[in-house]
């Protein structure tokens, strides 16, 4: 992150003067203080008291800094476990979407075979359905195959994306043709292709593919709710809202594990923050 | 065409490269590739047009106390005709896409000060704004829970320096839908804005060097050039927004408890769904409501490519 200079106008070399750009910075600047605000307020909540947390008028910052509610998290909840399990999803389905959709957006991009464009128009048709239409069965196949309150339950329906496919099949277009034909003319075969030559020249797209997943799966709620219903199961972001039954109004608590959960996210998004832009960029909708 | 920084590869391929298919026609089948689709092809037809067809089948069925489904014709669709509820759900839901939809402004108007020559800190800015949208949304919800907290939040304090009565915002049935909704357009603002900057960085310097020689002034420039030449961008974006908002269930989930008396002015469309097939059980009855969920985004979204034309300024 290059560095900033807060809210006042640097003199440039340029011609002009910019006269407008101390109130740019004066509006820009009020916009990111809304943005981040609340979770400045998070971690000022989770380092007070309960007590103090019930005061009117509230106070700004905590009488004493108060570090307990971090480990008062993990013995209201099975907090270890849930972070394990987001994690696990996190993985299963980053691995599974970066494995599947790699291999068949080569096919859609660089191979010739009856069918090709019906099949990928019927792939991408399931970008098309909410998840709403399809959780009622995906269920029942779960259940079916014994996996409820399991990790593979988790990461199993979402290993498989047409977002994904559609996305590194656009960037499987752009490479040379010529790389194959050498490739071809030295005996090697379609897969060793794929794996040691193009795959490897993709390397943004599969990185951009990467955290737009990742970022999607650590934040999922709907599924994990429906197939994993233990506890000890749950990925953090369906464990945290039982915090919210027990936990009612002791808000130290419930800051304190907000601000855990979604720290993961957050530092793989500050380190990798262009690959999640470049993904954006590109990207739809959120399914 | 991508964004991506260009590999030196990828710059050759453009330069030599005529035809945008990838590969070349040739009248070789090249067997493998299935062996390349099979993987995935193998995981959607488990998971995704299996299920289609299955929840397609629910919906004209009833489900048994004892499992198993009884075909009851179209009965499923006729209640949920006529569910109140369901009316009151996909109000609330038109009113989150509505509300959603006033982050596109806010991110355009950002991304035209984001692009002013000379300016300084503009990716600390994007990632700043961008830092909402990353974050667990259960931790988003559980947050501005406090905030709008009728005893002790910090809204409540702030808005009594300026006379504003206190308010009870998530649970007064009168104003949760729009609490929540401010929430929807604070937490996406940075996802629209990254996308509008895609945008605005496309358009020429030169045609606002020219508006300003004419004499046009900043909001002048913005609603002559900008405006009409992100057009396709701010109807990308509305679509995508819409399609979003009609499906939006984490954030209501998360801040309205089940004794919340605003419950029912708030409850969306998916929101009901879930409540009906993995709470009350009412399984054939939420497969309908999920088709009509579908027949409703179909419906907005064609309409939004219908009025298109009439605002859309493709150069």
């Amino acid at each position: 992150m290059p560095d900033t200079s807060g809210t006042h106008a640097t003199p440039t070399t340029r011609k002009r003067f910019n006269s407008g750009s101390v109130a740019t910075h004066a509006v820009l600047s009020f916009g990111a203080l809304v943005m981040v605000f609340p979770f400045l307020w998070q971690l000022l909540t989770a380092l007070k008291t309960l007590a103090e947390t019930s005061q009117v008028p509230p106070t700004f910052l905590p009488k004493d800094w108060n570090w307990d509610s971090f480990e008062e998290v993990f013995t209201a909840l099975p907090f270890r476990e849930m972070l394990t399990n987001s994690l696990l999803n996190t993985v299963g389905r980053t691995v599974g979407q970066l494995v599947f959709c790699s291999l068949a957006a080569y096919a859609f991009a660089r191979m010739q075979f009856r069918g090709r464009n019906v099949l990928f128009a019927l792939f991408l048709s399931v970008l098309m359905v909410p998840s709403s239409l399809l959780v009622l069965p995906q269920y029942d196949i779960i259940q079916s195959l014994g996996l409820l309150n399991s990790a593979p339950a988790l990461f199993l329906p979402g290993m498989f994306s047409a977002f994904g496919t559609f996305m590194l099949r656009q960037f499987f277009l752009t490479l040379p043709r010529e790389l194959e034909e050498a490739a071809r003319i030295d005996g090697a075969g379609s897969f060793r292709i794929f794996w040691s030559i193009m795959l490897p020249l993709i390397r943004p797209a599969l990185a951009a593919l990467a955290v737009i997943t990742a970022m999607w799966s650590w934040n999922d709620l709907l599924w994990p709710l429906i197939v994993n219903t233990d506890p000890e199961k749950m990925p953090i972001s369906a464990g945290l809202t039982s915090l919210e039954g027990q936990y009612e109004t002791n808000y130290p608590v419930m800051m304190a594990g907000s601000l855990i959960a979604s720290l993961p996210m957050l530092v793989v998004y500050l380190f990798l923050q262009r690959h999640f832009v470049q993904s954006v960029a590109l990207s739809g909708s959120k399914n | 065409m991508s964004i991506f920084p260009a590999t030196a590869a990828a710059k050759a391929a453009a330069r030599s490269r005529t035809s945008a298919s990838g590969a070349r026609p040739g009248p070789r089948n090249q067997r493998s590739a299935y062996w390349f689709i099979a993987p995935l092809g193998l995981g959607f037809a488990v998971f995704y047009f299996w299920p289609l067809l299955q929840t397609l089948y629910f919906s004209f069925t009833e489900f048994g106390a004892f499992g198993g489904h009884t075909f009851i014709g179209t009965d499923n669709y006729i209640r949920v005709i006529k569910d109140v509820t369901v009316w009151q759900a996909l109000g609330n839901t038109l009113i989150y896409c509505v509300i959603g939809l006033l982050a596109l402004p806010v991110a355009i108007v950002v991304a035209s000060l984001l692009n002013r020559r000379g300016l300084r800190g503009v990716s600390v800015y994007r990632a700043l704004y961008f830092i909402p949208f990353v974050t667990l949304p259960v931790a988003v919800g559980l947050v501005w829970n406090w905030l709008y907290n009728g005893d002790f939040g910090l809204i409540n304090e702030i808005l009594s320096w300026f006379g504003v009565d206190r308010n009870y915002w998530v649970s007064d049935p009168s104003t949760a839908v729009y609490a929540i909704g401010t929430v929807m357009v604070w937490s996406t603002t940075g996802y629209y804005l990254v996308i509008f900057m895609a945008g605005v960085k496309g358009i020429p310097q030169d045609y606002y060097e020219a508006a300003e020689l004419d004499g046009a002034g900043p909001l002048r420039r913005f609603l002559t050039i900008t405006l009409p030449l992100l057009s396709p961008t701010i109807f990308f974006a509305s679509v995508i927004c819409m399609i979003n908002s009609l499906q939006t269930f984490d954030l209501i989930y998360i801040m309205m408890a089940e004794k919340n008396p605003a419950i029912g002015d708030t409850q969306s469309i998916v929101g009901l769904f879930y409540k009906w097939a993995f709470i009350e059980n009412a399984q054939g009855a939420a497969a309908a409501l999920a088709f009509l969920l579908m027949l409703v985004i179909a419906a907005l979204t064609y309409l939004q490519f219908r009025i298109q034309k009439r605002w859309v300024h493709y150069a």
